[in-house]
């Protein structure tokens, strides 16, 4: 019954990359045959690393990962969980004493053949042999065919035939699979079979045939496969080389579902883990941690729970034919019986234990991640070295290497590498200009280590991270924080994940508020864009698309509120109303400046809005050109008319002319606003009138002394005698005197000339003012 | 009141037969080809019951026609819970087919679907437990013939299915009479010091609304003996147009409206905008949206599509345009005035106005929202 694998030479162990059932068959038959060599699918550089394995302090899931030395972007991983084959096989050995070798082409060639762009991962075969497989036994699901039949096998599986049988069967099926698909249309495969066959060549000059190869089913027919040295050797010639290191670094059971390395992503594997690891009866096992993850998010499981739900999976494993329940009966008598039905508990379920948040540990003995050696090469071509005395830099970000630098810092400021922190910068308020404060300690080397699970270089690794709190933020603020900062560090990978975030955020958000914070981030942003000159076109469209909901929303939002919350809200609308401005220009938002614009209309026309909103948007639409003089005296007339509270009539009155800069000077030239308010406060009845002083004199006292002073004038004259405000140009009714004073005004000249940056005019005479455009209008 | 035995009516003559009688032919021929172990009192097999389901080939050729049109993984869930002495909740929002599900379950299981409980406000207790003959209660005093049967304690005797429609909508203290017959098996009858016992084959199938938990919530005591099955909308929208469709055909005939010749276009847009409300999401996948407080359910497409034919037979042309279903899918949309309303129009400023051929939907969608 022993095939001839097993007779004849070395025992070939045939496994599905992170299968515990594979796993499981693996020790048995190593306790079994006792070889005296163990060689494993990897790369042989990776021996030397083969003793940390045996360390304590290594816990996996663990990846050994191999980067080129010149080009840690180009990085291939094998990653190990406590249940795949392999690392169960290195496990063993080094517990018994016997040598382990990894046996598959090595990194050095398998990198330099791995176009740098492409991710195809070395072992993947383009058939799927387990799918071929499965589909002749009837399955249209290949997993659960090869857990039917090798995973779920109980552990003394095989029985009487022995831990052999399984793998002499699977062995036999491969071979008759090989026959008809040859390489299964991966080429590269013949070159890394060759290499194992060569390397088990030698171990059996070394060893005899005492030896147990543990690699992929897939391989097992081609190592059986009687061929010459000299042939092996002419597949290996002429494969390039690059130089290359390997390391262990921590992985988690989240990154095992990822295609990497071994090729083989698992879905679920914390389920294998737990298969894995229970002794028995692991349904009932299963369904006990999933009643108690469940009660610890305060859903009522009972132990008649758990009873009904493993009954259920049982007779659902017997309905639809199958010896064990798998993870697709368990889940479905988790919906039905933990969950009523409802998919929302079975998601946590999902995510905690069928993946599982299991995090691999390495010791600190491993060498150094490659993103070490991307940072310090960075650091060299930057000139900025890492000193432990804090030092402030200030970058031009006009100037190449500045523009590098602040790109690098944000980078690892993103990844929590807390190299330099922002300062305010001095003197200019210009957004080309950063000023940081370096200092760089020792146990950043850590955080460095840390990160290196993101990636193997700085941008890969931020990139990476950007995208990953892209997807797991809950607020808007957060992604739009995020967005802000992915352009800071010219992440124009991450960008597309960070602003389908945004979007999608922006979409179920219903607060207006939040969207009203978020939007001013975003035109700034869209500025940033510009002096790095990166795309902001995505960005450019959320930003849009933010405004358009705003737009929609923020009427119903601007009823029934409090002052307080009606006051926040009209700070938010100053923002918005500045951020649709500078959308207007960046972005091909059609007719949004009009939409806003009608917004604010409808809020200003709105009696049931908030008296500082309505003001406020009266203002802005005053100042926009939007409405004339006369229609906004009409809506001042109508908020200031004796049926209107006169609480609220003075909080119209903060919101039109309170607050934002200029809104005293508005008053000093119109006087007939001023009059109307003037009006209207001299109507206030004595008992009403304490209840709006604090708000008149808080819109009063933000004046500035100037203004106050020429208010107090005007009042104190009355009414204008001249007639309508806008009366004949040079009697100016504004408290100024008639007529231009044009040497005081030719004093300016020359400042504005320099502001506008026209040429200069040196000698600015004092004379020459008849052919200046500039002239002062009322 | 309580069903003490259905009248008998030739199945031909029914103007709507019985599961068991419309679909005899295909559970014969099941029974015939089903050589799977059978629990007692079933009339197939439980692979047997999935198969009358979900539809198939039996070896013999005889084709099984398809009853319910979704996940296989549900049906086997539902078959497997019966197998069990678990009873088993139908959910789902109206026009998911969970009494179409619930009916032909009993008719494949007990080769009879009639022992059916109608769920009402004013469902009384004698309809899960037992009434009274007064006349023979007076004449003859208590006796077990002076009493009446429920369909529910028929199903237990005779080892049979029942079941119980809208679940929720029962009062709470009749529903909680239910919690002794599903958790002990037994039926006491304190007037006689007797009781009824469940024989093994007895199982009971409800149904309730998704949308209605409010009207009369389950007890957590009484939930905790059924399990669920959530039968959800239909999954492609290609799927819900033909549902939609065919219902709209057969509802249109029956009050004469004239046949519409193109309005299979404006069909597929009132449902693709209920879908991607439902779903918030836009059908690309790219646009994530709000979704409104209302169920948006395949019913409710049906009766704005049939609406806007009427409209148009009536007032139009004839044939179904945007102006006709606009009016009608705001309706359904915005039940909530104050937060629906942002809903759609948020949904109509970021989606609808931007999608090709969509201008004259948009048009009549803002003349009515306005």
């Amino acid at each position: 019954m022993t095939g001839a694998t097993a007779s004849a030479g070395p025992l070939l162990l045939g496994v599905r990359h992170h299968g515990p059932g594979s796993a499981r068959a693996v020790l048995a038959a190593l306790e079994a045959a006792r070889p005296r060599v163990v060689l494993i699918e990897g790369p042989p550089e990776g021996d030397a690393l083969l003793p940390l394995a045996a360390d304590e302090r290594m816990k996996p899931p663990v990846a050994l990962l191999a980067h080129a030395v010149d080009d840690p972007g180009r990085a291939a991983f094998w990653p190990m969980a406590a249940f795949s084959p392999e690392w169960v096989a290195i496990r063993w050995a080094l517990a018994h004493e016997v040598p382990a070798r990894f046996i598959d082409l090595p990194a050095t060639h398998s990198l330099a053949l791995t176009e740098p762009g492409t991710d195809e991962p070395p072992g993947s075969p383009a058939v799927d042999p387990i799918g071929v497989l499965a589909g002749t036994a009837g399955y249209d699901d290949p997993e659960r065919w090869w857990e039917d039949v090798v995973e779920h096998r109980a552990p003394e599986g095989g029985g009487a035939a022995g831990p052999l049988a399984a793998f002499a069967a699977l062995a036999e099926a491969m071979t008759a699979l090989r026959e008809a698909y040859g390489d299964g249309g991966h080429p590269r495969d013949a070159v890394r079979e060759a290499y194992m066959r060569i390397q088990l060549r030698t171990a059996r000059k070394e060893f005899g045939d005492d030896i147990a190869v543990v690699c992929g089913a897939w391989h097992v027919p081609a190592l059986a496969a009687r061929t010459t040295l000299a042939a092996d050797r002419a597949l290996l010639k002429g494969v390039p080389k690059v130089r290359t290191e390997l390391t262990w670094v921590p992985w988690t059971h989240r990154r095992l579902a990822r295609h990497s390395g071994y090729g083989a992503g698992i879905d679920s594997p914390g389920w294998y883990g737990h298969l894995f690891d229970a002794p028995d009866r692991p349904v009932e096992r299963w369904m006990t941690k999933v009643a108690g993850l469940l009660r610890d998010e305060d859903r009522f499981i009972s132990s008649a729970h758990v009873i009904e739900a493993v009954r259920l999976a049982g007779g659902l494993a017997a309905v639809r034919g199958r010896p064990l329940p798998g993870l697709t009966e368990t889940t479905d008598a988790i919906r039905a019986v933990m969950c009523e039905g409802s998919d929302v508990p079975l998601a946590l379920v999902h995510d905690r234990l069928v993946v599982g948040e299991t995090l691999g540990e390495v010791p600190d003995s491993a060498p150094a991640v490659p993103l070490q050696r991307d940072l310090n090469r960075q650091q060299r071509t930057l000139r900025l070295k890492p000193e432990a005395s804090e030092r402030e830099v200030e970058l031009d970000l006009r100037k190449e290497t500045d523009a590098a630098r602040s790109r690098l810092l944000h980078r690892l400021r993103l990844l929590g590498i807390g190299w330099g922190d922002r300062a305010a910068g001095r003197g200019s308020t210009g957004t080309f200009r950063e000023t940081w404060r370096l200092r760089w300690e020792p146990e950043l080397h850590v955080r460095v280590a840390e990160a290196g699970v993101w990636g193997t270089t700085v941008l890969s690794a931020a990139t990476a991270k950007a995208e990953a709190e892209a997807v797991s933020a809950t607020g808007l603020a957060e992604v739009t924080a995020l967005a802000e900062r992915c352009l800071l560090a010219e992440l124009a990978d991450a960008l597309p994940v960070v602003m389908k975030a945004l979007a999608d955020r922006a979409a179920l958000d219903a607060d207006v508020s939040h969207l009203a914070e978020a939007l001013p981030a975003l035109a700034r942003s869209l500025r940033y864009g510009d002096v790095r000159a990166t795309d902001t076109a995505s960005l450019g469209a959320v930003a849009a698309g933010l405004a358009e909901r705003i737009c929609v929303g923020l009427p119903p939002a601007c009823t029934g509120l409090d002052s307080d919350g009606a006051e926040e809200l009209r700070l938010r609308i100053d923002g918005v109303h500045t951020a649709v401005g500078l959308l207007s220009g960046a972005v091909p938002a059609d007719g949004l400046r009009e939409r806003w614009a009608a917004v604010l209309g409808r809020l200003a026309a709105r009696d049931t809005v908030a008296g500082v909103i309505r003001g406020r948007a009266t203002r802005l639409l005053l100042d926009e050109g939007q409405l004339t003089q006369d229609e906004a005296a009409r809506l001042m007339g109508l908020a200031l008319s004796p049926g209107t509270a006169p609480t609220d009539a003075a909080a119209w009155i903060e919101g039109f002319v309170g607050g934002a800069a200029g809104g005293g000077m508005l008053l000093v030239h119109d006087e007939r606003l001023l009059g109307l308010i003037d009006a209207w406060l001299t109507g206030v009845r004595a008992s009403a009138f304490t209840d709006v002083l604090p708000l008149l004199r808080r819109t009063f006292s933000a004046y500035e002394p100037g203004v106050r002073r020429t208010l107090g004038e005007l009042v104190r004259r009355g009414p204008d005698p001249g007639g309508p405000h806008r009366g004949t140009g040079e009697a100016s009714p504004s408290g100024f005197g008639p007529g231009r004073d044009e040497p005081r005004a030719d004093a300016v000249v020359p400042v504005l000339r320099l502001l506008l940056g026209l040429d200069p005019a040196p000698e600015p005479a004092p004379h020459d003012h008849t052919d200046r455009p500039l002239g002062a209008t009322a | 009141m309580t069903v003490s035995a259905t009248t008998a009516t030739v199945a031909s003559e029914a103007l709507r037969p019985h599961a068991e009688d419309a679909f005899a032919d295909e559970l014969k021929a099941l029974a015939a080809a089903d050589d799977r172990p059978r629990p007692v009192r079933w009339k197939l097999s439980p692979w047997a019951v999935s198969t009358y389901l979900l539809g198939g080939t039996l070896p013999d050729g005889t084709v099984i026609t398809p009853k319910y049109v979704g996940p296989r993984r549900l049906v086997e869930v539902a078959v497997t819970t019966l197998a069990t002495d678990r009873a088993l909740l139908l959910l789902g929002v109206p026009g998911t087919a969970k009494t179409w599900v619930s009916e032909h379950l009993a008719a494949a299981v007990s080769g009879d679907s009639t022992l059916l409980v109608q769920g009402t406000a004013g469902t009384p207790e004698e309809a899960v437990r037992y009434g009274w003959n007064y006349a023979r209660l007076l004449a003859h005093g208590p006796s077990r013939d002076a009493l009446v049967p429920s369909p529910v304690m028929r199903a237990m005797s005779e080892g049979m299915t029942a079941r119980v429609e809208e679940l929720t909508r029962i009062p709470a203290d009749v529903q909680d009479a239910l919690i002794t017959i599903l958790s002990e098996k037994t039926l006491p009858i304190p007037e006689l010091g007797q009781e009824v016992q469940a024989v093994r084959g007895f199982n009971l199938i409800a149904t309730a609304n998704d949308r209605d938990r409010g009207v009369n919530e389950l007890s957590s005591a009484l939930r905790r003996r059924f399990n669920t099955v959530v039968l959800p909308l239909p999954a492609t929208p290609d799927d819900e147009v033909d549902i939609v469709s065919r219902r709209v055909d057969q509802i249109g005939s029956s009050l004469d409206l004239p046949a519409a010749p193109d309005g299979l276009a404006e069909i597929r847009r009132v449902v693709t905008v209920f879908r991607e409300l439902r779903n918030g999401v836009t059908t690309d996948g790219r646009t994530k949206l709000k979704s409104p407080s209302g169920t948006l359910s395949t019913a409710e497409a049906i009766s704005v599509v049939t609406n806007g034919l009427a409209l148009a037979a009536h007032f139009g042309d004839g044939i179904l345009r945007p102006g006709d279903v606009a009016a009608g899918i705001l309706g359904a949309v915005v039940r909530d005035p104050a937060a629906d309303r942002v809903v759609w129009q948020e949904y109509l400023e970021t989606v609808v106005r931007e999608r090709d051929g969509w201008k004259d939907f948009y048009r009549a969608c803002r003349e009515v929202s306005a």
